[in-house]
């Protein structure tokens, strides 16, 4: 198994499939109970760091730590390393000194995870990238990987868009490496100013409109619109952009009956996604909400319930 | 001559090289220095030699001039200083050296060149030529009293915002036809700050997938034609700091066939010559450097461009940085990387090894084409009789292996670390006074 | 590992067969009429239900529960019940993957619940058991039946069903193979491959991490390697 999870890029198809596998059983495991709680992580400190604001990702993971019985501690960092403050690297090996046996990090910087990981290397405490700059968030594509293999079953051969700003988001990059270890097709489609540089070599195919697309997509992902990109000067203005690319019901129609609405939230309603398409039945969205507990404890579990440190 | 064209000097000494290749090329000969000037080149007895250095058949070059070094005194002294930059510049075979004008206080006036002048002569280890801010505390905005810095004992002849790009057109205008007065040149950070906002790294597949900002090359490329255009215009003497793109040296090659008017040259790094973008996939900010790392395809054009003269010199754009500067995440990391210490090495291994260069070629560009550019009367000079002992002897065959926390610098920042390099410098040797030897610096009055 | 003529046996080094194919389906029926008369199932007053302990537990749980249908006429509910994520010595070992739990419709609140698995060797899997099962209901009452019982308890934990009782050095594993996981039935002595002869085993093998982790369920007793 891993040491860290630090990227959705180089897992292969079996630890995916092992993480899932577990989620899913874990799922079941406690479909039902009065008392959500495993013995599994007893003693185990589990301390997320969150230099960004992310109350979703941030609670999911506090929940999935709690329900395996790990000590979770939030610590709310703010403001970069530099000039202010405790750098990261020093922050990084106090928590590791104090006892943690897991950094969950969430940081603007991308790569910061990679730091840490190598900088922690000699202590054994294990790494979990909850989203790094502009980078990756494993744990959202695989919580993503998990709600459609529930609506879709196996996502080989599937055909997943993506839709909005690939450029700078983190969610896109770890859904298309992790969609396609599962053998799925992405097709990622947004204005040419989202689009990053040699995405091609994503082994995902690039389009500039999303209609065409429709009736051929077994899910379709809207991702975030960042204000601040809004006035970037990436497209002319957030009405252009939503009649583009906006999920709209008439855009959802299109879709085969079957096929799923994904959002990995903050929804910006209207905008990217029209209320009553993040309300319809197709939608999936409380339910990928759902599956990050889940997720987020599978992957607590293979990374801290084995043997200690082989460092 | 005045005393300051003898900043590194010791008086009187006569000093014989056994056996040296002047340029690599033919059979050895013995070289004799007395009183700071080369007198004889021939067979010697040596028995009048106050000090005897057998080279063994090395090949002997003239001192390499660094027109790209930051010394970060003052202001940044926990990184480097006047002292520790210059033992690097003397061990990496350096006689000369144009420090940076992005100090804290900015060299932006009189007093700070002065300054930074002096230390390096009371140092002694290498001539080290401040360079001249453009604009007032590098804001871009108006000039530094640029004719103050030049008419001082300190004779600034080089000004650049390096670390800043000059965008402004109007501003770079008037800063080509200003120092046209002392024929003083403007050395160019091309960087287009609104073609590169927040950037991190080459944009580029790799940035891409790392999730890291692009700096794209048309944020070069496109300065670098404005500035040629500008010097063209103007008459003013424009040289191209760090060129790092293949797409700045097809512009280069273009230009300079075509245009007859104004002076334009360039630069091109070390680590330009030897590393990609592809470096950055674990995120270490050894790497980061501005311009970045680019690719495999930039790397060859640069190494074309430099054999072809298009890009006339190498320089090292040698940037220390403390520990805390680097050993942090990406994107708060300062940009920058070591350089004196292995430029040569690196110069040998994409260069001449390849036989892209020879020797003749590696002294035009460490040495005699910046030393041009700089407007160094003494430096960069032939290897003959009469002319001032600026020289470099260099081991071309010895590999050695690359330590950041050996090399002299105060940061050990070196991108190459545990590279094995070809090329060492055996001996410096700076206005007839042995600075460096095997390794280690010769302070004046001796080592104590 | 030391070196070992491999001339002295037919079997693999050190291997020795404890029950055969055969040996096997008479021991698990002999269980099934325990059970059958232990709970007075055919008297209709309790409603049993076997809960195997994966991976072996689980084919077993089924096959007894065959048998009692065949005896008794008393269709019995079984399930699994996954205890990875209960274990107390899950730091020990590799991280291993998880097995699924299955609670048969009906639960087991009031049931009286047969825990089932191959080999009970430390208690400590069934302890782990008995901490998942209260995760998953208030059974009335709880029992456990294993195939072998080859002592060595570090917990005050006995079995209420017994399919054969071998005595075994702590250097020695015990692997249960069964069609359904292994394509074979039998039950396997195996001596560790180090000794050269069974007299000098027990003398320094005691310490042995792989015994020290190795609890009593076949999956780390025979199957992996």
């Amino acid at each position: 198994m891993i040491r860290h999870l630090l990227t959705a890029d180089g897992l292969d198809g079996e630890t995916v499939n092992t993480v899932l596998g577990t989620a899913d059983t874990l799922k079941q495991t406690l479909l039902g109970r009065e008392v959500r709680k495993l013995p599994t992580l007893r003693g185990r400190t589990v301390i997320t760091m969150f230099y960004e604001n992310s109350t979703r990702t941030r609670v999911s993971f506090e929940v999935a730590g709690k329900w395996m019985s790990a000590d979770v501690i939030n610590v709310s960092a703010s403001g970069s390393s530099t000039g202010k403050g405790e750098s990261l690297r020093d922050t990084a090996l106090t928590l590791s000194a104090a006892g943690a046996d897991c950094v969950i990090l969430r940081h603007g910087a991308s790569g910061a995870p990679h730091r840490l990981a190598e900088w922690l290397d000699h202590t054994g405490t294990r790494v979990v990238n909850a989203g790094d700059g502009m980078h990756e968030h494993p744990t959202q594509a695989l919580l993503d990987a998990a709600t459609l293999r529930e609506r879709l079953g196996e996502l080989s051969g599937r055909r997943v868009g993506i839709v909005g700003d690939l450029l700078h988001s983190r969610v896109a990059r770890s859904n298309v490496h992790l969609l396609r270890t599962l053998g799925a097709e992405v097709v990622l489609i947004a204005p040419p100013t989202l689009v990053p540089d040699g995405i091609e070599s994503w082994g995902a195919t690039v389009t500039h409109e999303l209609d065409p697309q429709l009736p051929g997509l077994d899910a379709v992902m809207a991702l975030r619109v960042q204000a601040e990109r809004m006035n970037g000067g990436f497209f002319p203005t957030a009405r252009e952009y939503s009649i583009g690319y906006g999920l709209n019901a008439a855009r959802t129609a299109k879709l085969p009956e079957h096929a799923v609405v994904l959002h990995p939230g903050p929804m910006l309603r209207g905008m990217e996604i029209a209320p009553r398409v993040a309300d319809s039945p197709s939608a999936a969205v409380e339910q990928q909400v759902r599956n990050g507990v889940h997720v987020r404890m599978a992957v607590l579990y293979h990374l801290l319930a084995g043997e200690e440190s082989t460092a | 001559m005045t005393e300051n064209e003898h900043p590194t000097g010791a008086s009187g000494r006569r000093i014989l090289l056994r056996e040296v290749r002047p340029y690599g090329t033919g059979d050895p000969v013995d070289l004799l220095i007395d009183d700071g000037v080369v007198v004889g080149i021939g067979q010697h007895s040596g028995t009048d030699a106050d000090e005897i250095v057998h080279a063994g058949g090395a090949v002997l070059l003239p001192g390499f001039v660094d027109l790209h070094t930051h010394l970060r005194e003052p202001g940044g002294e926990d990184a480097e200083t006047v002292e520790s930059g210059s033992t690097a510049a003397a061990l990496g075979g350096y006689t000369a050296v144009l420090a940076m004008a992005n100090t804290d206080p900015v060299a932006d006036n009189a007093v700070v060149v002065e300054h930074v002048r002096r230390r390096g002569r009371e140092v002694g280890l290498v001539d080290v030529r401040p360079v001249g801010a453009v604009t007032a505390g590098l804001d871009g905005k108006r000039l530094a009293e640029i004719g103050s810095m030049a008419r001082s004992p300190a004779e600034v002849r080089v000004f650049s915002d390096d670390g800043h790009c000059v965008d402004d057109p109007l501003l770079m205008r008037r800063a080509l036809e200003y120092t046209r007065a002392f024929d003083g040149v403007v050395a160019q950070h091309a960087q287009d700050p609104r073609l590169t906002p927040g950037s991190q790294a080459h944009e580029g597949p790799n940035a891409a997938r790392l999730g890291l900002a692009g700096w794209p090359a048309a944020a070069e490329e496109s300065v670098v034609a404005r500035d040629c255009m500008l010097a063209e215009h103007t008459g003013g003497s424009l040289h191209v700091c760090h060129v790092s793109s293949a797409g700045t040296a097809d512009f280069l090659r273009w230009w300079r066939a075509r245009s007859t008017a104004g002076s334009v040259s360039a630069e091109v790094t070390p680590h330009h010559l030897l590393l990609t973008d592809e470096l950055l996939e674990t995120y270490d900010p050894l790497y980061k450097v501005n311009p970045p790392l680019r690719t495999d395809e930039d790397v060859h054009a640069l190494r074309t461009a430099l054999a072809e003269g298009v890009v006339d010199c190498v320089a090292t754009d040698h940037a220390p940085h403390a520990d805390q500067d680097k050993d942090c995440e990406w994107s708060a990391a300062r940009p920058g990387m070591l350089g004196l210490q292995t430029a040569l090495s690196v110069l040998v291994r994409t260069m001449v090894r390849p036989g892209l260069l020879d020797w003749r070629g590696v002294a035009r560009v460490l040495s005699e084409t910046p030393a041009r550019v700089a407007g160094l009367s003494r430096q960069g000079r032939p290897i003959g009789v009469g002319e001032p002992a600026n020289l470099t002897l260099v081991d071309p065959d010895t590999e050695w292996t690359v330590r950041g926390a050996e090399l002299a610098s105060t940061a050990v920042n070196t991108p190459f670390e545990g590279m094995v390099l070809p090329g060492r410098v055996l001996a410096t040797i700076s206005e007839g006074r042995i600075t460096a030897r095997d390794g280690k610096v010769e302070p004046i009055g001796g080592r104590s | 590992m030391a070196s070992r003529q491999s001339a002295d046996a037919a079997a693999p080094a050190g291997e020795r067969e404890l029950l055969s194919a055969g040996d096997v389906a008479r021991t698990v029926a002999r269980m099934a009429h325990q059970i059958i008369e232990k709970t007075a199932l055919d008297s209709g007053a309790e409603h049993v239900v076997l809960l195997g302990v994966p991976t072996r537990g689980v084919p077993l749980a089924r096959r007894i529960a065959e048998r009692i249908d065949t005896f008794s006429g008393v269709s019995v509910p079984t399930g699994a019940l996954d205890i990875t994520l209960y274990r107390d010595d899950l730091r020990q070992q590799p991280n291993r993957p998880l097995e699924p739990s299955s609670v048969p419709t009906g639960g087991v609140d009031d049931a009286l619940v047969v825990l089932v698995d191959d080999v009970l060797f430390s208690g400590r899997t069934v302890r782990s058991a008995l901490d998942a099962l209260r995760d998953q209901g208030r059974p009335r009452a709880v029992q456990l039946a294993v195939l072998v019982d080859r002592g060595h308890r570090e917990l005050p934990i006995r079995a209420d069903y017994v399919g054969k009782n071998v005595p075994t050095a702590r250097s020695e594993d015990v692997a249960v193979r069964l069609t359904e996981v292994d394509d074979t039935d039998a039950v396997l002595l195996r001596r560790p491959d180090s000794s050269s002869g069974a007299t000098s085993s027990t003398a320094t093998s005691g310490r042995e991490p792989d015994t020290e982790s190795g609890t009593e369920t076949a999956e780390s007793a025979g199957g992996k390697q």
